[in-house]
């Protein structure tokens, strides 16, 4: 295995009675990445990093991380793992729930007491840290969870939708502290369904649909490489027909937006001029008329999508 | 096979997860009703019109607070870490699927070693003669684990439902209760009742309980105490082996 390799997975499957949940999916997470693991509901995100942490056993394929087989003591010690709706003991205090993990990782008790106030402190929950966790936001205990999965200042952290349904401030300071935790050297694993966090945050993305992985490559890169799906946004004076729209010459897909329209494209110039011709022949004005760059959620979309049909 | 570091380290482990669980759960409302006050109004009900002496009553009343205090806690903790979403997070952490469980069951051993106390005080300040101290102790100790034990097979079913496994504990322990030489002595039992008793842990807890306090016991000690040392290390594998299938179906 190369040395620069955090996390390596070898045609990971797992099975549910008939379902196969994730199927034979191979990828390589290199140290200091940040991973972005991308799809949508029930597409095998959690079960993979179910697998990944050891939560759940795997039924085919294998998994290391830095070396160590996945699941293994050796790889839970040097891993951290804020999994997908988990929660903090509420009838502990934050404080108490972070020394009890502190303690399950073997942190000497000096240093956890040093880490955990710095922690607090960072992500801004230090004076509220003798409260039980029951009356902390939803926010304030993610916060806390996180804190809870860098305690022992892991080499590899696993976030599965750290901020999905956050408020904007936990949700930024979350997203800030990633940054700073990967400027400091960590790989961080990351699962989302936010395309412009996965954007913002990740050197490469995966997208999974259905068990399979469809694509592995650089936010940027899956973006561009979505051919013919270069959005151009246009309203008219009044309404216009999406059916009519559609046929124009090389649209692949319409979507109605308000009082606009998104039309998808290989040609955005060609569609502009076939648009204003529409305009003409139908005695309608043109409000307004975008050509937009191609999304990493149209990448999403359009791979996922594929796959489906 | 873990190293004997890892082992030591595991264990360590395993007594945090205790003190978590001796944090949160003691005061539940399952553990107080099942474990206190259940014992004590199901023995006044027993003793209250009858004429026992303190000899015959003191083991009973023992064995009998033992065994519901020491099967109260173990039972509700599984259900309530899955219904509490806490279990994910306990279970990625570099702890092995039997440091879980032991820390469940130590939790609900020093519930049960704690309360047993009452009645030992009570004995003694009735002016009751405890003739083996040392084996009383260890009987005590033994009986606790060996419940406890017990107690975190009831949450074998991955459901996210303290009271289910409340409902499968109380199926087993109060049969057990009955049959086990607390309110009727071995001796008083026809043949095909000590048949049956002698498949209760508890009965063997009881019967050197009975030696201790009035020099009553039916079974030689040795055979009690191997006896529960069987069913300890009995439950214990049944623990790890079912609970390490369940756990997984529970997140």
């Amino acid at each position: 295995m190369e040395n620069d390799v955090a996390i390596q997975v070898v045609n990971l499957t797992k099975h549910y009675d008939k379902l196969t949940a994730v199927d034979h999916i191979s990828f390589a997470v290199k140290k200091g990445e940040i991973f972005g693991f991308l799809g949508p509901n029930g597409a095998g995100k959690t079960t993979t990093i179910r697998m990944l942490t050891g939560v759940m056993g795997l039924d085919e394929g294998s998994a290391s991380i830095l070396g160590y087989k996945a699941g293994s003591l050796k790889a839970k010690q040097i891993i951290g793992v804020l999994p997908e709706m988990a929660n903090a003991y509420s009838d502990l205090s934050g404080w108490n729930n972070l020394m009890f993990v502190a303690e399950l990782y073997g942190v000497p008790a000096g240093k956890a007491r040093e880490k955990g106030a710095e922690f607090l402190q960072a992500i801004g929950l230090f004076s509220r840290k003798d409260d039980k966790v029951m009356a902390y936001s939803k926010g304030m205990k993610q916060r806390l969870i996180l804190c809870m999965a860098l305690i022992s200042e892991p080499q590899v952290l696993f976030l599965d939708e750290p901020t999905s349904g956050l408020d904007v401030q936990s949700a930024r300071l979350i997203n800030d502290m990633l940054r700073s935790l990967n400027a400091s050297g960590k790989t961080i694993f990351l699962t989302t369904h936010d395309m412009d966090e996965a954007n913002q945050l990740c050197r490469r993305v995966a997208i999974i649909n259905q068990g399979k992985i469809v694509a592995i490559d650089a936010p940027e890169k899956l973006r561009l490489a979505t051919s013919g799906m270069h959005p151009v946004e246009v309203s008219f004076s009044d309404l216009a027909s999406p059916e009519a729209l559609a046929k124009l010459p090389g649209v692949n897909a319409v979507k109605t937006m308000g009082d606009k329209y998104r039309l998808y494209t290989a040609e955005p110039g060609e569609l502009v001029a076939s648009l204003v011709n529409y305009s003409f022949s139908n005695g309608l004005r043109i409000v307004s008329l975008n050509t937009l760059a191609p999304t990493l959620e149209d990448a999403f979309v359009a791979l996922t999508e594929r796959e489906v049909k | 096979m873990p190293s004997g570091a890892t082992a030591l380290q595991q264990l360590r482990r395993s007594l945090a997860i205790a003190r978590k669980d001796i944090r949160i759960y003691y005061s539940k409302g399952p553990v107080v009703i099942f474990g206190l006050l259940f014992p004590v109004f199901l023995f006044l009900s027993f003793l209250i019109g009858r004429h026992l002496t303190a000899d015959f009553m003191m083991p009973g009343l023992l064995g009998m607070i033992l065994f519901f205090t020491a099967t109260a806690v173990s039972p509700i903790i599984m259900p309530w870490e899955t219904m509490g979403r806490t279990l994910e997070r306990l279970m990625s952490c570099p702890v092995a699927n039997g440091t879980i469980i032991l820390g469940d069951i130590l939790a609900s051993f020093i519930f049960g070693l704690g309360i047993s106390l009452v009645p030992i005080i009570i004995t003694l300040a009735l002016g009751v003669a405890i003739s083996s101290p040392v084996i009383l102790a260890l009987d005590i100790i033994l009986g606790a684990f060996c419940f406890a034990s017990l107690g975190n097979l009831f949450s074998i079913t991955p459901s996210n439902m303290p009271a289910t496994a409340n409902m499968i504990a109380s199926v087993v322990k109060f049969p057990l209760v009955f049959i086990s030489g607390i309110f009727i002595s071995l001796d008083e039992l026809p043949s095909w009742g000590q048949a049956i008793a002698y498949i209760s842990p508890l009965t063997y807890f009881t019967d050197i309980a009975r030696h201790c306090i009035g020099g009553q016991g039916h079974i030689p000690v040795a055979i009690d105490l191997l006896a529960l040392l069987a069913f300890t290390i009995l439950f214990l594998t049944l623990n790890i082996k079912l609970h390490s299938r369940t756990m997984p179906r529970r997140i």
